[in-house]
Parts: C-alpha cells; sequence; structure tokens
C-alpha cells in the first residue's frame, strides 16, 4: 500500500480536467449560453467517442495493425445482449462471463 | 409511483428519496466499481492508488482507461488528454442540468457538478421528463450514494485483485469493452428513430476512422483525431 509521487500528480492531474467539464456549465448558465453549433457538435461527442473506444478495443497495434478476433468473436453476442437487455449491469456480466468461459475452452483444447 | 401522483402529495424530492432513487442504479456501480478496482491493480497500481483515483477522479471509464494507459506506458501528457476528452461528456450533461439549478449558490452548483456521472444524470433527466421540480438536497442524496457505493467497489477490487493471480482469466478485462459497447447502445437507443440512420452511418465511419488513423497513429491519438472527426461529420451531415 503506497503512493508514489509522481502517480498522485498524474491522478490530481485527471481530477482536475475531470471536474472542469462537470462544473463549467454550472458556472456559465449562469449568464452565457453557448452557441447552437457548438452544443450540436457537443451532442455528437458521446457517441463518436464509445465508437472510437469500442473499436480500439478491437486493434491491435503494430505494423501492420490487426484485428483482435477473440474479443470481436465475444463482441457480436454481447452487443446482441446490450440491444436486447438496454441494461449496461446484464451486458457487462455477460460479456465477462463470455470471455471467461471462451478463454477456459481455448485453455482446453 | 406517478399514477398516484394525483391522489397523493407530489414525491418529496428530498435527500432521503434521492438516496432510494440511486438504488436502481447501484448494482451496476459495484460490479464495474469491483472491476475498475481489479483491472487498476493488473495494471500495476498500489490498491491505495486506485481508491485515490476513484475519490478523485470519480468516472468509471476514465479510470479504466487511466489502467490500460498506465499499463502501456502513455505519457502523462496522453493520460491527462484523454481523461479529459473521455470525460468530455459530463459537459452536456452539466450543462442539461444547469438550468434547473440555477436559484441555488454556486457551492451547490459546483457540489452537484463535481458528482455527475452517466447514471446519476440518467436518473436525474428521468425526473426532468416527468415534470418534477429539481431540489438540490435530492440530487445530492442521488450523487453522494452513488459516489460512495463506487469508492468502496472500487477499493474492495483493488483488495480482491490482490489475490487473483490471472484476472484475464476471468475475462475482467473485457468488463471495459463491454461497458463501452453497452454505453454506445444506451446512447442510441436514446435517439429519436428519424436520426437513428444518420447516426448508424456515423458510427460506420468512425469504425473505417479508427481502422485507417490507426495505421498512422497511436490507439489513443486515434480516439481523439476520430471523435473530432466524427463530431465535425455529423454536424455538417445533419439534415
Amino acid at each position: 500500500m503506497s503512493i508514489s509521487l509522481p502517480m498522485l500528480l498524474l491522478i490530481a492531474a485527471c481530477a482536475a480536467v475531470t471536474a472542469l467539464p462537470r462544473i463549467l456549465p454550472f458556472l456559465i448558465i449562469r449568464n452565457l449560453k453557448l452557441p447552437v453549433s457548438v452544443m450540436k457538435w457537443l451532442s455528437y461527442i458521446p457517441i463518436c467517442i464509445l465508437t472510437a473506444l469500442v473499436v480500439s478495443n478491437i486493434i491491435e497495434e503494430g505494423n501492420p495493425i490487426s484485428l483482435d478476433w477473440q474479443t470481436i468473436t465475444v463482441m457480436i453476442p454481447t452487443l446482441l445482449v446490450a440491444l436486447w437487455t438496454k441494461s449496461l449491469l446484464l451486458t457487462v456480466l455477460f460479456g465477462v462471463v463470455l470471455m471467461a468461459v471462451l478463454r477456459f475452452i481455448l485453455v482446453l483444447v | 409511483m406517478e399514477a398516484v401522483g394525483k391522489a397523493r402529495e407530489k414525491v418529496r424530492l428530498d435527500f432521503k428519496q434521492g438516496v432510494k432513487d440511486c438504488i436502481p442504479t447501484l448494482l451496476g456501480y459495484i460490479s464495474i466499481g469491483i472491476a475498475a478496482g481489479v483491472v487498476g491493480v493488473a495494471a500495476g497500481m498500489s490498491a491505495l492508488e486506485v481508491a485515490l483515483l476513484a475519490v478523485l477522479v470519480y468516472a468509471g471509464s476514465a479510470q479504466f482507461i487511466f489502467a490500460a494507459l498506465f499499463l502501456d506506458g502513455s505519457p502523462a501528457a496522453a493520460i491527462i488528454l484523454t481523461t479529459f476528452i473521455v470525460n468530455l461528456r459530463h459537459f452536456l450533461m452539466s450543462a442539461t442540468l444547469a438550468p434547473h439549478f440555477t436559484f441555488y449558490s454556486v457551492r451547490r452548483n459546483i457540489g452537484i457538478g463535481i458528482l455527475l456521472t452517466d447514471e446519476t444524470f440518467g436518473v436525474a433527466a428521468g425526473k426532468l421528463q416527468q415534470k418534477q421540480p429539481m431540489s438540490v438536497s435530492w440530487m445530492n442524496g442521488l450523487n453522494m450514494t452513488a459516489y460512495l457505493c463506487w469508492i468502496m467497489a472500487c477499493t474492495a477490487g483493488a483488495l480482491f485483485g490482490n489475490w487473483i493471480a490471472e484476472p484475464e482469466m476471468f475475462g475482467l478485462d473485457f468488463a471495459l469493452t463491454a461497458m463501452f459497447l453497452a454505453l454506445l447502445v444506451l446512447q442510441l437507443d436514446a435517439i429519436e428513430s428519424e436520426k437513428i440512420k444518420h447516426y448508424i452511418k456515423l458510427v460506420l465511419c468512425i469504425a473505417i476512422l479508427m481502422l485507417i488513423l490507426s495505421c498512422f497513429m497511436s490507439s489513443h491519438v486515434a480516439v481523439l483525431l476520430a471523435t473530432v472527426i466524427g463530431a465535425t461529420i455529423g454536424v455538417i451531415t445533419e439534415k
């Protein structure tokens, strides 16, 4: 149980940049409204970044890049569960269990 | 509850009610929090560092990414910038809620904003849809319950993670991917049906962008660039 100084500074910096977008609208929206175009652009950020993050999880870096077929294999049924249940919890539990089962089978084979 | 709204007085949105309204989300916080703790320790962080991350950053996806980038040996600037970009979505959520709290003091507004998460925003947005007046004590009850549960779950996961030899064997590393996937589906689910085609096209566009960009740069930079380009394409092609 320890904490290094560089880690402490890194966590503090991440805390600051996380707090900023959470707090700022509460401070500025009292007097000032963002242009519609900016709000519209921001409204696309969640879907864009989530898509990019999902895709980044199936790309294996290297030269040339390759696809992580194990993750893709588990991702397809996990996507179906997400669409069906619309539940964050059930989707995560299903995905984790399925990945564990797949790896267990791969170890046996 | 809303059916008996007329017969009875409207449910008072006090602190206690906020705690109650948080309960449906707690299982999610606990399972993801434990996973975040396990992943953090697996990435080489100490349990104390994982707990501090939960206390100070308090953002599920950011904590997963933090662990992943830390394990990769990414430079600090990349970790901070990625954390910022990943959490930029909170800006929108705060902007949506902020107009309903303008009559409270600045200090109280900061208190609400700093503890805002995807889940507590979701619950609050639901209340707004029911035309229930927002109250700061209700919001605090909701936010603080989630916050305390998250810290406990992350810490438990970090301590528990020490005893798991190979967390990968349990598929826990996939929790991150599955969570993003589910969050994406939930986001798309909230889109009006006439706009959904536009968004599906955009998702495919970003996937292709990611594949192309990843050939030339690290995946973290590719995520940033694909997001910025994708959002711009989204605005330009919107009808």
